[in-house]
Order: structure tokens, then C-alpha cells, then sequence
């Protein structure tokens, strides 16, 4: 299942690899199947990307288009005056730095958190080990709920309105500590034996040894982590009602959110329209830094450790 | 039995030809040799692993923080709880309340209302967004195109990676009697007079399901072609010499070889079977839509933790409710699934 690449690092099997079957001899049946499967997926992938296109499109409009209802996947109009408005606006900029600064924090202590937890879970034969997995397992059977969780870190830790708030609650995911357990299951033993003779400690061998080898399901605990928090607005909803801390995904939660309470009874629409081209810009700033990584880090998608991640 | 005394024949007969699953004692092996089983005491494995049990110290104190100490929390359920309070779960006082908070919402016909649309609308979701990903998964693994295949993957993960908010403010532009659905209706003549989409109840539940559709194929197919690249190459080769087509070899390898990764997605599937739609709900219904889209969640987040002045104690309440409902339907399924398929989640 797991192999080393060229540059000897640990890998997992990549989702992108083709089964060879043409030892199967192609009827005409499955020529055509073929053709209908190829289109099947090309209009899937167009249905997926048109309201992508709609939003871009929008954000380069004229506002005029846009209350007539005349754009569509194309900018009618096409202007860069909204970008200038949003870009120029301080407390936007303010509230996108908030989100990195949360997010390289949060990732942090996520990856901290779900490495060590998940390289102690998977070493054979450690007392306890099993006990330790249902800690964490158990918690994804059974929440709490919102309001304990909320009179936890509102009340109880008094994080009202603080950066703690939106750097530790949630830094593990019980899905990603299995994913990263399976991961250094596979992990060749010899390796770690190896090490241990020379007199490294297990420390040591974490950090020296595992980690390095590990950069694939790293990379990719990073991403998950790290989008993860970028994209989140609920815990900011919950603890937070200053805007000079938001993340700036809170900037267009507010956005959207006057649009759909003016949405209660009369004519919306046209308030609404003249904030979709605020909004649309919006989007796409926020949107644009995990769109231009995510694609690169696809490779390290993990594959068959999932399979056997899910299962405790 | 005593240690190093040497066994009758009888006794060596009787010994168990496996390790004991508990405590200590002897079993013999095929070889003949018989191996006295010391279980590992705590003690020695803490001074062994010492530092391996250290790895465990601080992700174990978040945990008991922020997921199990909140699980106490839920004791509020059942005791008036007013912001300021203090410590929540300190079990003196005169606070207690018993079933009221239960009993308030079990007596409230808008919470019967919110319980139905959670039912119709996880159903209707899950009757769609389960077996798609599987058919998409399937499809993929027909290309013979690794570019292809690559290209339809980046562009079908895209939703997953956009926040809940901004999907949100696509489904509300999208909907919009000027948006582009209402265009594209209008352009092919579906309808004269553009439809107002989020002001009309009866849409609501579409809206949601197809946006659900929408964000999560693409992701979804993720873990079937993990398992897909598992299913061994040689049962294709057997089947093709059995003079299986590719239809017939879907249907009769394919399938049974991700079936243990399908039970699992429907297993986790149905355990969050009451949570549905939570943020999503939240960001884009309005209260013209409450009577089809308000649901568990945000029943209990508009009259609880957002009402004038906050009722902590009931949103706990129901959160609990919904809870247990969960915990009950995971343990059910993956007990039914077990007991058909072998597959399990534990």
C-alpha cells in the first residue's frame, strides 16, 4: 500500500492512478459507454463550475448589468471599480489578516495536537492503546452539543472576544487523528528499529525519522487543518462581536446576512443585486488563496490509508 | 497451575492453543511449546513508554476540555442556567429544574414542525448525496484518461474547499428573481415571470438538497476511489476469463470490493442523521421559510442561545435530545450493518 518515491520520502497511493484493464476486450457496447461516460462527466464538471463563473463575473460588472440581471457567466461591463472600493476599505484588510494570523496559529496547534496523539495510537503493543483511540473516537459519536461548548469558552474560560477562542477549540479532528494513525501504521518498522539501535530516543525518532518521511500526509493534514479554519465563520459567530478581531469571512457573513433579512417581505431584489457586486468581490478575495493551493496539494490526497482510517 | 513443574499429557491437552484474551496464564503453540502469558502491568509499561504516554499528555487535556468537560456541561439541561453563572456543573444549589426545559419543548408545536422538516430533509439529502458519490466514483474509474481523470477531480473538489459562507451567498445569488437560475428558466421559456425562490417555502427544500448535491459529489467520491485502487487487479483478470464484461465485472467485483467502504459512509451517514444542514440553514433561510426549512439546529439556536434574554438551558435541552437520537442511530446502524454485511465501523 504505502511505497517510497524518488526523493525517499514515505508515500501513500495517489487517487489519480488508472487501472490497466485492457486485457478486457471493447465491444462496441463499451465504446459507446465511453463516449455517454466522458460527456456525463464533462457536464458534471460544468455544472460545478458555471455559479463559479456567475460570482466571478459578477465581480467585474458594471452594477447596472447586474440589476438588470443581464450577467451571466461573462462580465457585462467589465470595470475594476468594486475591487478598488473593497481593496481600499481598511477594516476588510484588517479582518484578512486576523484570518491568517488565526489560521497559521490554529494550524499549528492542530498539527501538534493530532501528530503526537496519533504517533503514540499507532505503535503496536502500547498499553492502553486502544483505551486512547476511544477517547478520541468517542467524541465524534457523541457532542456535546453548542450551548456547553458556548458557556464553556464564553463563560467558564472567559474567551469572549479573544484570539484563544479561535485558535484552540476543534484543533483536533477525529477524522484527520485517524487518517495520520493509519499513516504511521504503514510506516516501515525497520526504519524506527533502526533508529532505536543507534540509541534515538522515541522523540527523536518522531522528529528526526517519521516526521521528515511523512511530508505527503503532512501536506495534506496542513491543508485540511488550515482550510479548515480559514473557511470557518461559526466560531467567530459564537465568540466574537468585535469586528477589529473578526476573520474576514465574518465581513461577508454580514455582507449576505443584511441581504437576507432585508429578503423578509417587500421587493428585495434590487438592494440585494447592488450588494452582489460587493459581495462577489468578497468571494472571490476570500476564496482566491485555498483555490490557487489546493490543486497542487491534490496529489497527496490520501488514498487507501483512508480506507482503513475510518475503521477504529 | 504452578510455574516450571513439568505437564502430564492430559494437562498439556487441555491447555488453550491461543494466548488467554484476559489476564494471565498458559496456552500452548503448534510446535509444542508452552508459553506462560505475563500481561504487561501499567507500571512497567509507563516506565517503557514513558515518553511515547508523554506524547499523550497535552492532546488528552484538550480533550477532556473541549469535548468532555462540555458533555458535563449538558448538565444544564436540566438546571436553570443564566450567562455569568459561574462554573455550570458544580452540583449544589437550588437551581435544578428536572424535566422542565424537556418538557417545554416536547409541549411546543414550532419544535414538532422543526423535528419534521430535520427528518424530511436529511432523508431527502441522503437519498441523493449517499449513492452519487459512488456512481461518480465508478464513472471516474472507467476513464482511461488520467487527465481527464484529474481534471473532472480538481474541478468536483472545488465546493468542498469553499467556505459555508460563501456557498451561502451563491445559493442566495443563484436564487435571486434577477439570478441566473431564473435567467436560464426564462431564457428557455420554462417560465414567464421570474420565481421568488427564497420567499416561497415550497422551494425551500429542493433549494437545499440540490445545493447539497452540488457540494458534496465531488468530495464524496474521495474514499471510493481510495478503496477502488484496493480491489485486487487479479479478480478482473479471473472474471475476464470467466468471460465477464466490464458491466458484469462492476457489478460483480467492483461493487462487493468498496462494499465495506459504502457501509461505512451510510453508517457515519445515519449518525449525523439530525445535525443536518446547520450552518448552512442558518446563513440562508429567512422567516418566511420557517415553516419547511427550520430544522433542529437552528430551532434551537434562534429560540436559545440567540433569544431575548438567552435561554441556555432549553437550546441544551434539545441539543441533548439530538444528541442521544444520534449516539442511538450510529450504535443501531453499525449494529444492523455488522450483523448483514460484516462491515463495521467498530
Amino acid at each position: 500500500m504505502s511505497t517510497f518515491d524518488e526523493q525517499g520520502n514515505f508515500q501513500v497511493k495517489t487517487l489519480d492512478e488508472v487501472k490497466d484493464r485492457s486485457f478486457i476486450p471493447k465491444t462496441t457496447g463499451y465504446r459507446v459507454f465511453t463516449v455517454i461516460n466522458v460527456i456525463i462527466l464533462v457536464g458534471f464538471s460544468v455544472i460545478i463550475i458555471l455559479p463559479l463563473l456567475n460570482v466571478l463575473s459578477l465581480a467585474f460588472s458594471d452594477t447596472n448589468a447586474i440589476t438588470a440581471g443581464k450577467v451571466g457567466i461573462w462580465p457585462v461591463g467589465f470595470n475594476l471599480f468594486t475591487f478598488h472600493e473593497v481593496a481600499t476599505t481598511k477594516l476588510f484588510w484588517r479582518e484578512y489578516a486576523n484570518t491568517v494570523i488565526y489560521t497559521v496559529l490554529y494550524t499549528l496547534i492542530s498539527m501538534f495536537l493530532t501528530t503526537t496523539f496519533a504517533y503514540a495510537i499507532s505503535r503496536k503493543g502500547l498499553k492502553g492503546k486502544s483505551g486512547l483511540t476511544w477517547v478520541a473516537l468517542f467524541t465524534m459519536f457523541f457532542a456535546p452539543g453548542i450551548v456547553p461548548s458556548y458557556v464553556l469558552v464564553n463563560d467558564v474560560l472567559g474567551w469572549h472576544n479573544t484570539m484563544w477562542a479561535m485558535v484552540v477549540p476543534g484543533t483536533i479532528s477525529v477524522f484527520n487523528l485517524l487518517i495520520m494513525k493509519t499513516s504511521f501504521e504503514n510506516f516501515p518498522v525497520e526504519l524506527e528499529e533502526a533508529a532505536a539501535v543507534d540509541g534515538m530516543t522515541t522523540y527523536g525518532i518522531l522528529v528526526r525519522i517519521v516526521l521528515p518521511l511523512s511530508k505527503a500526509i503532512l501536506a495534506t493534514m496542513v491543508l485540511f487543518y488550515a482550510v479548515g479554519q480559514w473557511n470557518d465563520w461559526w466560531k467567530a459567530f459564537l465568540y466574537m462581536d468585535d469586528p477589529y478581531k473578526y476573520p474576514v469571512i465574518m465581513y461577508l457573513r454580514n455582507l449576505i446576512a443584511g441581504a437576507s433579512q432585508q429578503g423578509v417581505g417587500g421587493d428585495p431584489d434590487a438592494t440585494a443585486q447592488l450588494a452582489a457586486n460587493v459581495k462577489s468581490v468578497a468571494m472571490v478575495l476570500i476564496a482566491l488563496p485555498v483555490m490557487c493551493v489546493y490543486p497542487f496539494i491534490q496529489k497527496y490526497f490520501v488514498s487507501g490509508v483512508m480506507l482503513g482510517a475510518v475503521k477504529a | 497451575m504452578a510455574k516450571g513443574r513439568t505437564l502430564t499429557a492430559e494437562e498439556f491437552a487441555a491447555l488453550p492453543t491461543t494466548p488467554p484474551k484476559r489476564g494471565n496464564g498458559p496456552w500452548r503453540t503448534e510446535s509444542g511449546a508452552v508459553i506462560w502469558q505475563q500481561k504487561e502491568t501499567w507500571g512497567h509499561a509507563v516506565r517503557k513508554h514513558w515518553r511515547l504516554y508523554s506524547l499523550c499528555v497535552l492532546p488528552l487535556i484538550y480533550l477532556l476540555i473541549f469535548q468532555y468537560l462540555p458533555l458535563v456541561g449538558t448538565i444544564i439541561a436540566f438546571r436553570r442556567y443564566q450567562p455569568g453563572m459561574g462554573f455550570p456543573w458544580n452540583v449544589v444549589g437550588v437551581s435544578w429544574r428536572g424535566m422542565r426545559y424537556i418538557n417545554q419543548f416536547i409541549n411546543t408545536p414550532q419544535f414538532w414542525n422543526a423535528f419534521e422538516n430535520t427528518v424530511i430533509i436529511a432523508a431527502e439529502s441522503l437519498i441523493f448525496t449517499f449513492p452519487l458519490p459512488i456512481i461518480l466514483a465508478l464513472l471516474l474509474n472507467e476513464l482511461r484518461s488520467r487527465r481527464t481523470k484529474r481534471v473532472v477531480q480538481t474541478i468536483s473538489y472545488i465546493p468542498h474547499f469553499l467556505s459555508m459562507v460563501i456557498i451561502a451567498g451563491l445559493i442566495l445569488q443563484l436564487t435571486l428573481s434577477t439570478g441566473l437560475i431564473n435567467e436560464v428558466l426564462m431564457k428557455i421559456h420554462l417560465i414567464s415571470q421570474p420565481l421568488s425562490f427564497m420567499q416561497d417555502p415550497k422551494y425551500f427544500r429542493s433549494i437545499y438538497v440540490i445545493s447539497q448535491i452540488w457540494q458534496t459529489t465531488g468530495w464524496g467520491t474521495i474514499l471510493y476511489l481510495a478503496a477502488l485502487t484496493n480491489v485486487d487487479e487479479q479478480l478482473y483478470e479471473a472474471s475476464a476469463i470467466d468471460g465477464a464484461g466490464r458491466w458484469r465485472q462492476t457489478l460483480h467485483v467492483t461493487l462487493p470490493g468498496i462494499r465495506p467502504t459504502i457501509v461505512v459512509v451510510l453508517v457515519l451517514n445515519i449518525g449525523s442523521f439530525l445535525g443536518v444542514g446547520f450552518e448552512k440553514i442558518w446563513l440562508i433561510y429567512n422567516p418566511a421559510l420557517y415553516s419547511t426549512g427550520d430544522v433542529l439546529s437552528t430551532y434551537l439556536m434562534r429560540n436559545g442561545l440567540f433569544a431575548q434574554p438567552q435561554q441556555a438551558s432549553y437550546a441544551t435541552a434539545i441539543g441533548l435530545f439530538q444528541s442521544l437520537i444520534g449516539l442511538a442511530l450510529i450504535i443501531g446502524a453499525n449494529t444492523v450493518s455488522r450483523r448483514l454485511t460484516e462491515a463495521s465501523l467498530w
